[in-house]
């Protein structure tokens, strides 16, 4: 009773909000909303059973994809009153289309049976009283363990397929530049150094320091401050 | 009506999905609403195999769950990122400005 109940408050708080962000007319609403969207979906989740993918829903969306769209919308100065232009003229085509694709899947699913022998073709069937997470995490670490390294390997390329993007060259910024570091000569070399001779005995190496400039006479005019 | 099952979890997945599709056409010419329609998308998608794995006693549907939403946030870190650099260059977020690659 409870359960069901909830499940009708938190998918139609879901659906709502997310009603909200394709028609809000202020980007910053839009992305409030998709959180909202995001917590419903993640309480969603928590009455199916799926604990841990709900945490991760939070955690994910909520605490890193959320925040950077907002952090975008926020960044960039849009003029988003101009960019309203036309919604009233795709409306149409979009809620026809929407129409034909609601009425496909609803086809699909009055015409649609699970197979005779599904739960013999399960491939990680729930073992009962072992918590989510932990089943999770014996089935992640084991069985698709190279999926798990190819999604960090896809996290990893998008990072820095993300830096280079925005990356400015400002011309006063300081890089690293390996060619002029490996081919730089007489301040750093190589020395036959006797094993177990500590530094009281070989002494610490300092590259050779240039002379300051010899300090130049400066004139004096008359005297007395100005 | 009371008895929460598989159908009840895969209609919220279906409008979901389509008010996602319908926020794509909505906004056309807002892209950073496009990729939060997207978003809505993978996450019916997500509804739809957290309902399934659920429904079926099977951990395999939630695992995919879990590479679908690591997918959604590297797609969206670099959807980002790329409409942070257009709007730099070009000065506008519309969709149908960018035609610099046409040639």
């Amino acid at each position: 009773m409870i359960a069901a109940l909830s499940f009708y408050l938190f998918a139609a708080v879901l659906i709502a909000s997310a009603v909200m962000v394709v028609t809000s007319r202020n980007p910053v609403h839009s992305v409030l909303f998709l959180i909202l969207a995001f917590f419903n979906a993640a309480a969603l989740f928590l009455l199916v059973g799926a604990e841990f993918l709900a945490m991760i829903l939070v955690i994910v969306y909520v605490g890193a994809v959320a925040v950077l769209f907002l952090f975008v919308v926020m960044m960039l100065d849009v003029d988003f009153s101009a960019i309203r232009e036309g919604f009233q003229r795709y409306a149409p085509i979009g809620g026809a289309i929407g129409l034909v694709l609601f009425a496909e899947l609803i086809f699909v699913f009055s015409s649609w049976t699970f197979a005779e022998d599904a739960a013999g073709l399960r491939l990680n069937p729930m073992t009962p009283g072992v918590d989510n997470t932990r089943e999770i995490g014996r089935i992640l670490y084991t069985d698709h363990v190279w999926l798990f390294q190819l999604s960090g390997l896809i996290l990893l390329v998008a990072m820095i397929g993300a830096i280079v993007l925005t990356l400015r060259n400002k011309p006063v910024a300081k890089r690293q530049d390996i060619g002029k570091q490996v081919s730089r000569m007489g301040s750093v070399n190589l020395r036959q150094v006797r094993s177990g001779a500590g530094l009281a005995e070989t002494g610490i190496e300092r590259p050779p320091v240039e002379a300051p400039p010899a300090p130049t006479r400066v004139e004096h005019h008359g005297g007395g401050h100005h | 009506m009371l008895a929460i099952g598989l159908s009840h979890y895969l209609t919220v997945g279906a409008i979901l999905f389509v008010l996602g599709i319908l926020g794509i056409f909505l906004n056309r010419k807002n892209i950073i609403v496009i990729l939060m329609s997207v978003e809505l998308i993978l996450l019916s998608v997500n509804l739809n195999l957290v309902a399934f794995s659920a429904q079926l006693g099977d951990l395999t549907g939630q695992i995919f769950a879990m590479f679908i939403l690591t997918v959604a946030a590297a797609e969206a870190a670099i959807g980002l990122a790329i409409v942070v650099i257009h709007f730099r260059n070009r000065g506008t977020i519309e969709v149908d400005d960018v035609s610099t690659l046409r040639g």
